[in-house]
């Protein structure tokens, strides 16, 4: 026993078990969300369900599962029941069912069955019979739905026209009078009532409702034209006109070949990077989460970063090394391990309500009692993210100063150069590669932070995008749209969890790759910058 | 072992122990005392004390570095010498709780004055150090790190000064080609004539050389002790080092130092074949150290 111990066998096996242990979970986790994830956006068939009662299912299957039943005598075949996904929430009140097997009486593909998905209350799931629009009405299956099908681009071309109006132009015109009703109230504070700068900005702001009313004619006139509806039946009998204007896409995927699925498959992929969430976060994409989310990691890595790197630089280069620099060194350690949800704590209290409430009192006193940086934003989130991890940033640099050679600086003092130029010539670059290494540790903890963005700006649905084309450009005071949130927000604060869920596991897994990616990002640049200032001579 | 001459003979170049010293009055090698008559002092250090905290690391040193000479320090470890060499370019200034007094004069100018400039009196007194300690930059950028720090910008007058130096390190023929690669891709002799070559090109006055060898192998050692020869034509060089033979190889000086007290200085010659010191003749011959 002994001489087994001695000869280190043990240990070897010990020592790969917990690496095999820990491999095995990482790739378990991985593939859980992989698995789960990928399959969403995959078109699946429908299925016609003949119930024992008489009714008539028709629907997605989704998963089976065994009916647990602890008093059956052992040796019993157990008993599956499985979950359908038959849409519809309008007529029957839930997408989602479950339905035990053994009430099965006979099960089909539905030939023929059409999915539709619709702007509001979800998908539909039924079967064409008429089109119509206006005059003309086409009656069975295939001619309503070549009809439809036709019309559709036309529809798109239109929703895509108004929802640009109301974005860009009534956007821009509500902008402007927020502006000017600000003017005329700052000038009301100082004392001025009236006068010929009053008049002009109430004719300013007579001109722009002017404006908007012209934009409401217009978009009046557009969904006017917007016509065309499609009938369909469910199964139970029911039937359900839907007009053409609440209607994203129609599909059959039981007629889809494999080409097909495919392309469906690559397009709902698209739908999801590029484009706005749809009901409640549950459908479309989740753009405005991924542009947050990336926006804020970037603002906060311009922030931490040189914050980090000059404080490190202190302590290590110019701080007298004591007993002070080294509380100082335990508590910026000790930092490193407090629960994030105290930064957020502190974001609210100090930068919110004390900075960014002075803020407002100084430079947006008009707008007041409406709070500008005095709420939640894009610009508190980061700092307070930046204050999360600015001791990683701190003591990733401070370890590369250590390791840099004393005989390279007293080398370069030797050389007549100052303290200064020293530091600024030859350590600065020679130690970028640990730098980067803090930034790198600072972006992969900041990418997946939730709590103390909760309640220092991100919100479920934010109306407009942190960067965007209007002057000057970045918000800072806006509030915007997290991954990791989105995840909290649509797997368990949504309505409707079982339609969501497909949703929390595709945005984990966009969550996991733009931590990877960002990260990868950074090493390869750490590694490039290694290679040409490595240290290790000889 | 029992005779220095006899370890010398063996070593890598024949020793010269011709005398190299400008000759006395009496045609005997003048004595560190005849130096400063012959007016050919480049450092004069005065009744020197140096204090690291409660440590007394240098007591009461007065010595003479000839000009355009090389001097050797040598002596056991911790005996003072490299503390000694450091002081002649004021890196001791760098360490906490350091004290010096007594006075150093380079070419009659005081350095520890305090009118005195330390990083233009760093600019006139090159050093190289036991390690080798190139920057993580390319050979060219090595080289033209001083002249850029006392503010040379003209690519060209860079490029001149470059291949000045590096020639005058005999390095140039083996990097000509390779200028712009990192130096830390070269070996460790290459390194310590890279660090030499940077230290030249300042055009400094003197050079202090910081056990130059100690880290390299015999080859690369010869090499060095061959530059040394060469640059010793230009400048003034103290060498500390541990290695007897090399001292009796290269120096024209040698200084004997021992628990951070000057024993003795004489022609290198003298000092190795007749110590007046039988501390220096215990140390030479092997007996201690």
């Amino acid at each position: 026993m002994r001489k087994l111990w001695r000869s280190g066998d043990p240990f070897i096996w010990l020592t790969g078990g917990a690496l095999a242990l820990s491999l095995l979970m990482v790739f378990l986790l991985v593939g859980l969300i992989v698995a789960s994830g990928l399959g969403i956006f995959w078109p699946k068939d429908i299925h016609r369900f003949q119930l024992a009662d008489g009714r008539e299912i028709v629907g997605e299957l989704i998963e089976q599962e065994e009916i647990p039943d602890p008093d059956a005598p052992p040796g019993t075949p157990a008993k599956h029941r499985i979950k359908v996904k038959q849409a519809n929430r309008d007529l029957y009140g839930m997408d989602f069912l479950w339905i035990d097997e053994a009430d099965i009486k006979a099960q089909e593909i539905a030939a023929g069955a059409v999915q539709i998905e619709r702007r509001e209350w979800g998908n539909f799931i039924g079967f064409a019979k008429e089109f119509r629009d206006g005059e003309t009405v086409l009656q069975g299956a295939e001619n309503a739905l070549e009809g439809a099908r036709k019309r559709l681009p036309e529809i798109h071309e239109l929703h895509g026209r108004i929802s640009g109006i109301e974005k860009d132009e009534i956007g821009a015109l509500s902008r402007q009078e927020e502006e000017a009703r600000l003017r005329l109230k700052g000038l009301e504070r100082r004392g001025v009532k009236e006068g010929p700068e009053v008049e002009a900005l109430h004719d300013q702001i007579e001109k722009l409702h002017g404006e908007y009313a012209r934009y409401q004619e217009e978009l009046s006139d557009l969904r006017a034209q917007m016509t065309g509806s499609l009938v369909l039946s469910a199964a139970g009998g029911m039937e359900k006109e839907v007009p053409l204007s609440q209607i994203v896409r129609v599909f059959q995927p039981n007629e889809m070949g494999l080409f097909g699925r495919i392309w469906f498959y690559a397009t709902k992929v698209r739908e999801f990077f590029f484009d706005d969430p749809r009901e409640a976060n549950t459908e479309g994409g989740i753009f405005p989460a991924i542009f947050g989310t990336i926006v804020m990691v970037l603002l906060m890595s311009v922030l931490v970063t040189p914050l980090g790197v000059l404080a490190a630089f202190y302590l290590r280069e110019y701080a007298k090394q004591g007993a002070f620099t080294s509380a100082v060194r335990i508590a910026v350690n000790n930092l490193a391990g407090v629960p994030s949800i105290v930064f957020g704590v502190f974001g609210v209290g100090f930068l919110i309500y004390f900075v960014g409430g002075t803020i407002d009192k100084i430079f947006f006193a008009d707008a007041l009692p409406t709070p500008t940086f005095g709420t939640g934003g894009i610009l508190w989130a980061s700092i307070t993210l930046a204050l999360l991890t600015v001791p990683v940033v701190i003591v990733a640099t401070e370890e590369g100063l250590a390791q840099i050679p004393t005989g390279m600086r007293e080398g370069a003092l030797a050389l007549g150069a100052t303290k200064f130029e020293t530091t600024w010539r030859v350590v600065l670059p020679a130690v970028l590669p640990s730098m980067l290494t803090g930034m790198i540790l600072a972006i992969a903890r900041a990418a997946g932070e939730v709590a103390p963005l909760m309640i220092t700006g991100v919100v479920k649905l934010a109306p407009s995008l942190p960067i965007d084309g209007q002057w000057p450009f970045l918000h800072l005071e806006r509030k915007f749209m997290h991954l990791g949130f989105h995840i909290y927000d649509v797997g368990f604060q949504s309505p409707n969890v079982d339609a969501a869920r497909p949703m929390v596991y595709v945005t984990t897994l966009l969550l996991l790759i733009i931590v990877v990616a960002l990260n990868l990002l950074a090493i390869s640049l750490r590694n490039r910058l290694r290679k040409k200032f490595k240290l290790s001579a000889v | 072992m029992e005779n220095a001459a006899a370890q010398m003979e063996s070593s890598v170049r024949a020793p010269d122990l011709r005398p190299r010293v400008p000759a006395g009055k009496d045609g005997a090698p003048a004595a560190a005392g005849q130096i400063a008559e012959a007016g050919e002092v480049a450092i004069e250090v005065t009744g020197v004390n140096l204090h690291y905290g409660s440590s007394h690391a240098l007591k009461n040193i007065t010595i003479k570095i000839p000009n355009h000479q090389v001097t050797a320090f040598i002596g056991p470890s911790g005996c003072g010498k490299s503390t000694l060499l450091r002081c002649f370019n004021r890196m001791n200034d760098l360490i906490d709780g350091v004290r010096i007094d007594g006075k150093i004069l380079m070419h009659g100018q005081d350095i520890y004055s305090p009118s005195t400039d330390v990083t233009e009196l760093r600019r006139r007194v090159g050093m190289v150090f036991q390690k080798p300690n190139p920057f993580p930059k390319s050979i060219f950028e090595n080289v033209a790190f001083g002249p850029r720090i006392l503010g040379e910008s003209d690519p060209a007058r860079l490029e001149e000064t470059v291949e000045k130096s590096l020639k005058a390190a005999a390095l140039w023929e083996e990097v000509k080609d390779r200028l712009n690669e990192n130096a830390l891709g070269l070996s460790g002799g290459q390194h310590q004539r890279l660090c030499i070559a940077r230290a030249i090109a300042v055009e400094p006055e003197v050079v202090l050389m910081d056990e130059p060898c100690s880290a390299l192998d015999p080859v690369a050692t010869a090499r060095i002790e061959e530059l040394i020869e060469d640059l010793k034509e230009r400048y003034t060089i103290v060498i500390v080092t541990h290695n007897m033979q090399q001292a009796a190889r290269v120096s024209d000086w040698t200084a004997f130092f021992y628990l951070g007290e000057l024993v003795e200085m004489n022609a290198t010659r003298v000092l190795f074949t007749n110590p007046s010191n039988s501390k220096t003749e215990d140390y030479i011959t092997g007996r201690f150290g």
